[in-house]
Parts: C-alpha cells; sequence; structure tokens
C-alpha cells in the first residue's frame, strides 16, 4: 500500500469532504487514515477545527479505537485471528510459530471465518486454515 | 456456440481458500478450450467446508463440486464438469446434498443461490414482494404481522422486534433512523456478514420496510472494519436499489421516503452494543450510554431509532411475503421461527445451518457439524460468543432455543457455536474471556474496567497452580461484582464463560493444585 506523505492542503482537502457529514469526527479519522496510512499528529488540531469540537475530544476518539494508529504500519501488515474459534484450531500454536520465525504481526479478533480457522490477514488479504508457512509465502509475495 | 453457466462463490471464507484462484482458472481453461462459460460469483451456500464449492447449472438443476483448488480445474474441465460430468468431487445436485436439504431455510433462502448484486435475480426470488406488500398495509397491520410472527432480536438480547418498532411508531418526531447493527463481533459468528456479502437486498429490503413502516426516511448500516467485503457489496447493493427507483424520495413510488447509508466502525467489539453504536456512529468514542432513555425514544442524535441486528431485519421480508403464521408455525415455546446457527472452531462440517428453534445441541454440532475437525474427542462448546457458557458434551440434548438455554445457564447469542477438542485447557478459556473484557471494555464502570484485569491476573495464579482454591473463591466474588456491577452485558457476561467453565470443567481447575508453573 503507498500513502501519501503528510501535505496540510491533502488533509484539507480530505476533511473538506468529511467534516459537513453528522457525526464527522471519527470518519475524519478514518479518511485521514486511509490517505496517510495513519494519523499524523499535526492532523488532529486541523481536524479539531473543521470538525468544531476540542482537540481533546478528537485525540479520545483517536485513542478509543483499535484500528486507529498514530505510526505507519510496516511494508507487510499481519494480523492473526487469536479469538475463542480461531483458539480451537491451534491460533496459539500459530502465534508462537510466527513468533519463533521472526514474523511480526498485530492480534485480531475475528474476521468473521470461523469455520475455517486459523485465520490471519496480510496486507487485507484473508487466509483460512491459515499456517506459519502459508503466512511468510504471502509476506514473501 | 452453446453457453454454460458456472457459480464461484465470491464469500470471504470461499475467498480465504481460494475461490478467485478457482474462478480464474476457470476463466483461463475456458478460454484454452474455446468455451463459452458464463462465470457468476454467488454467495456462498453456507456449507463452508466444501469451499470453494462449484456449482454449474444442468437440465437437472444445479451441481455441485467440492472442496475445489486451483489444480483440480483442468480435470474438472476434461471430465465436463461444465455439463454436470462426473469426477472425483463430484457431489451431485446442489439440492440434494442431505447437509444442505434437511436445513429449513428462511432468512437464507436466497443465499448462494442469487448472483448477490442482481436485482432481476433478487426479484426472480421473491425479493421486494414483502416490501410491496408493507406498501400496501397500514403501519399498524405490518407492526401487527410482525408482532404475530414472534420475531426476536437475533442480535443477541432476543427483544420482540414488534414491540420495538411499535415504541418507534408511537414516538411523535421529525426526524427517525433504522439502525441496523452489523458489527458481528462475537467469535464464532459470521452469518451477517454472509447474509451481507451473499443477499444484500434483503437486508435493504428489511430495512426499507422497518423505514416505511415506523416514519423513518434514513437508515444507517454499521459495519465492522473487519467485514471490507460486505461493506464493498452493500454500498454497490445501495446505488442498484437507488437507481431502481426502490432507495430514495420515492420508494417503488409509495410517495415515501427512505434512503441508507454505511458506516464502518474501527475496531472495538463494544460498539456491537447498541448505545455504544450510536454514539460511534456520532463519530464519538464508543462509551456506552446509561438506559433509559431507550434507544427508541432518544436514539441516534438524539431522534427515535429502530436498532435490529442484521439477521433480525433479513428475516422481515420473508415474514411479511409469506405470512406471520408461516413463520411463527416453526419453533418452540417463545423461540419462533427459525435460527441461523453458524458451526465454528475445532469442527469437521462447519458453517450455516439455519433450522427451526428447538433442534438439540448435538444434532447440530455432531449431527450437521460431524465432530471436530481434528477427530479428536470433543470436549466443550461455548455458544453465544466471547460472553458465553462452556457447556460440556453431556449436555447436548438441550433444545437450542432462547428459554432452554437460559435455563441451562447459557444464552444463544447471536447463534455461534464454537467446538473444542479435548486438547482445550479451560483455565486458558477462561483467562481468555477476562483478557478480553479487559481488551474491549469501553471503561465507564469499574467492575468491568478493572475487574477484568484482575480476573485475568487471578486466572493465571491458578493456571500457575498457585493457591487454586484461595484464587477461585476470590474469583468467584469477582465475577459476582461484574455481574451486578456493570451497565452492560460486556462486564455483566464475562462472568458467564468464567463461571461455567469452573463449574463444567472442574478437574482443568483443580489438577492445576500443587502443579506449579
Ligand atoms: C458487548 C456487546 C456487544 C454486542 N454486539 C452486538 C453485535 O455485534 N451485533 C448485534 O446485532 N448486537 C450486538 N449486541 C446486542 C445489541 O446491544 C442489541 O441488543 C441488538 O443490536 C439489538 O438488535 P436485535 O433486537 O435485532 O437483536 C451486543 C451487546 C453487547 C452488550
Ligand atoms: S460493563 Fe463494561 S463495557 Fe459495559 S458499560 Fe460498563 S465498562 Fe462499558
Amino acid at each position: 500500500m503507498t500513502y501519501a506523505s503528510w501535505s496540510k492542503d491533502e488533509a484539507l482537502l480530505v476533511l473538506s469532504q468529511t467534516r459537513d457529514k453528522p457525526g464527522p469526527v471519527l470518519i475524519s479519522l478514518q479518511a485521514i487514515q486511509s490517505v496517510f496510512g495513519f494519523v499524523p499528529t499535526p492532523a488532529v488540531a486541523l481536524i479539531a477545527e473543521a470538525c468544531n469540537v476540542s482537540r481533546a475530544e478528537v485525540h479520545g476518539v483517536l485513542t478509543f479505537y483499535s484500528d486507529l494508529r498514530t505510526f505507519l504500519l510496516p511494508a507487510n501488515h499481519v494480523r492473526v485471528c487469536v479469538a475463542e474459534a480461531c483458539q480451537a484450531v491451534g491460533s496459539r500454536e500459530l502465534v508462537s510459530g510466527l513468533k519463533s520465525q521472526g514474523v511480526e504481526f498485530d492480534k485480531a479478533f475475528c474476521f468473521g471465518n470461523c469455520a475455517l480457522g486459523p485465520s490471519a490477514t496480510v496486507n487485507g488479504k484473508l487466509q483460512g486454515r491459515a499456517s506459519v508457512d502459508s503466512v511468510v509465502k504471502a509476506i514473501q509475495g | 456456440m452453446k453457453t454454460y453457466t458456472v457459480y464461484v462463490p465470491s464469500d470471504s471464507a470461499s475467498r480465504s481458500v481460494g475461490a478467485d484462484d478457482v474462478a480464474n482458472r476457470i476463466e483461463f481453461e475456458a478460454l484454452k478450450r474455446k468455451l463459452h462459460v458464463v462465470l457468476i460469483r454467488n454467495g456462498t451456500r453456507g456449507a463452508l467446508w466444501l469451499e470453494p464449492l462449484v456449482e454449474v447449472e444442468t437440465a437437472l438443476g444445479r451441481v455441485a463440486y467440492g472442496p475445489v483448488s486451483l489444480f483440480d480445474v483442468p480435470s474438472l474441465f476434461d471430465s465436463h464438469f461444465y455439463s454436470g460430468g462426473d469426477h472425483r468431487l463430484s457431489l451431485g445436485p446442489t439440492d440434494e446434498i442431505e447437509w444442505l436439504a434437511s436445513q429449513d431455510r428462511v432468512t437464507f433462502a436466497r443465499v448462494g443461490i442469487t448472483d448477490p448484486l442482481s436485482i432481476q435475480d433478487f426479484e426472480a426470488h421473491g425479493g421486494l414482494v414483502g416490501l410491496r406488500k408493507a406498501i400496501s398495509m397500514k403501519d399498524n397491520e405490518v407492526i401487527d404481522e410482525l408482532t404475530a410472527s414472534g420475531l426476536r432480536g437475533r442480535g443477541g438480547a432476543g427483544f420482540p422486534a414488534g414491540i420495538k418498532w411499535r415504541t418507534v411508531l408511537q414516538t411523535e418526531s421529525e426526524k427517525k433512523y433504522i439502525c441496523c447493527n452489523a458489527d458481528e463481533g462475537d467469535s464464532g459468528t459470521f452469518a451477517d456478514r454472509i447474509l451481507m456479502e451473499g443477499d444484500p437486498f434483503t437486508l435493504l429490503e428489511g430495512m426499507t420496510i422497518a423505514g416505511l413502516t415506523v416514519g423513518a426516511d434514513e437508515g444507517v448500516i454499521y459495519v465492522r472494519s473487519e467485514y471490507p467485503d460486505a461493506i464493498r457489496t452493500l454500498e454497490r447493493a445501495i446505488v442498484i436499489a437507488r437507481n431502481y427507483g426502490w432507495l430514495g424520495k420515492n420508494v417503488l413510488s409509495s410517495g415515501r421516503a427512505f434512503d441508507i447509508r454505511i458506516r464502518s466502525g474501527a475496531g472495538s467489539y463494544v460498539c456491537g452494543e447498541e448505545t455504544a453504536m450510536l454514539e460511534s456512529i456520532e463519530g464519538k468514542r464508543g462509551v456506552v450510554r446509561s438506559k433509559p432513555p431507550l434507544p427508541a425514544i432518544e436514539g441516534l442524535f438524539g431522534k427515535p431509532t429502530v436498532i435490529n441486528n442484521v439477521l433480525t431485519l433479513a428475516s422481515v421480508p420473508m415474514i411479511l411475503a409469506d405470512g406471520a403464521s408461516e413463520y411463527q408455525r416453526r419453533g418452540v415455546g417463545r423461540s419462533l421461527g427459525t435460527q441461523v446457527f453458524q458451526l465454528a472452531g475445532n469442527v469437521a462440517r462447519g458453517g450455516i445451518v439455519e433450522v427451526a428453534f428447538g433442534a438439540t445441541l448435538g444434532a447440530l454440532v455432531e449431527g450437521y457439524g460431524g465432530g471436530t475437525r481434528t477427530g479428536r474427542p470433543m470436549k466443550a462448546v461455548q455458544i453465544g460468543g466471547p460472553l458465553g457458557a462452556y457447556l460440556p458434551t453431556t449436555m447436548f440434548d438441550i433444545s437450542m432455543d432462547y428459554e432452554s438455554l437460559l435455563s441451562a445457564g447459557g444464552m444463544l447469542g447471536h447463534g455461534g457455536i464454537v467446538i473444542f477438542d479435548e486438547t482445550a485447557d479451560m483455565v486458558d478459556q477462561a483467562r481468555f474471556a477476562m483478557e478480553f473484557c479487559a481488551e474491549e471494555s469501553c471503561g465507564k464502570c469499574t467492575p468491568c474496567r478493572l475487574g477484568s484485569t484482575r480476573g485475568a491476573e487471578l486466572l493465571t495464579l491458578i493456571s500457575q497452580g498457585k493457591d487454586v482454591d484461595g484464587n477461585k473463591k476470590v474469583l468467584l466474588d469477582l465475577c459476582e461484582v461484574m455481574t451486578d456491577g456493570s451497565l452492560c452485558a460486556m462486564g455483566g457476561l464475562t462472568p458467564l464463560p468464567v463461571k461455567s467453565a469452573m463449574l463444567h470443567f472442574e478437574s482443568d481447575f483443580s489438577s492445576k493444585n500443587g502443579e506449579l508453573r
């Protein structure tokens, strides 16, 4: 995934499209993240101004939701489901296997693929019956 | 040139095991062999263990092959599968596959059968009949029908849909909303997703009926961000419905307006709780609101709001089209109609099982599920998501309906059943329940916010064999505080998986005694 590098004008362009929507703060944050790959610090003040709320409010929303980030993701983003249905088919082993191979990943709670677990995503692409091998292969392209 | 019609699901579960590769390969082979194949990307039939399930249209109806891998495609062509030829992966006519044929598909009647984004296909299979009927009826009559059907909320709480709609209808306001809860955060559940990806128009139809009935002109579907395919499909379906003269200022020439938009979640389980969802749609932190006021009276942006789960709303069109009596003749006691069960986890034949309420747990997990995928003996099932109870195999004769499960110390929730084999350690499962609550709590109540962290610590001590009896006592006290002192079911029901694990799998706990790790 390639993202734009920070530019105030680019951010304002995004916010001009979201600020008038009902309940604009969360959508604004989501839209900023989809353009820059994360929520850059200066965006918080811009969102606050555009949506006419305090910076604290924007910050509060930003820190509540686990999707929202203040840093750029690694080139290959791996997410592994660690919720119950995947635990039942070995997600704990998958997690420790990936760790021992030095693969970085985030834990996720459920991709709705609970009959075909363990589930993982590599750069957004969902894998059923995932294994250390299948994840590593997807990273290598 | 003869045209062959082939179906390969576009459902994300099917794609997670290679459906896209299979579809591409089929088009490639067809081109190479100079055959005219029309490829339709349908939803999944729900027999997920057979995915990717490939179907072809024949004179005798659709026949199925599965599970098909990329490498099977050339030999399928060699066997003339496109006209129903025999192959190692033949499953026969799809309608005669026992696993599917024995189900009672009502809400899921069209899923897997139609092209999800073809409104013509949708109408050819009974779509829009319910909405047209609703338009011709008085608002109160629609709600009477809904009430008579016995339909209860499928999101977890099981509240009668008719009563909720009536409250919103009777609350005076210049603006009202319909909110569809598509947050589906429970592990072990995927029915909302499969319906949204496989038959999105049914959900739009149910929401439109709700809107016209209670006098709301705006609908919002709150979809979790983990479901990008569902979001994409719904967005396209909405545009198609607008162009068709269905959504918009003049719904099917009724003179009434209704439109729908999508809001994506942002990775928060508690935002499935209805008032936290409203906060999230309003763009705020997903903190649970105190009730009253009920959302039906003061909901989204303070306006009267119908909040229903995807499956609740998607059941409405069928109820209106076929009549309440047709729906409520199914089921038992106060659990009427069908439930879309989801078999998940360590299961040999997982997927969607829609049957009338009252099937036994054993019939579902052993009959349909066929036991564990690993082939080891089953140990436990968790019903109703992360806030649901762990039950042992000795309880397999229990009837799967709201009341029976409640009296057995469980809850139906959204109908997900997660199966575990004998290798599961129930202390670990109990600890995960607490950790999950600590991770996802909205933070409003102390017992939930802090108690869950303490609970996870206690369970770590127990698993290390440290003062097992003493720590179990403290844990039970803590569970009581959480149950009594939590505003919503997140903190209030997290003790359910913990206590049920302690009750039914006592030996997993006591065996830690002296096992100092
Ligand atoms: C922590 C928590 C999470 C919930 N998650 C969902 C969910 O993902 N989907 C859903 O429909 N209901 C969920 N609910 C239930 C909703 O609060 C609400 O009861 C439901 O959306 C109402 O619709 P229904 O009457 O059609 O079931 C959740 C409740 C709690 C306490
Ligand atoms: S029980 Fe937990 S999730 Fe529910 S309102 Fe209280 S703190 Fe929030």
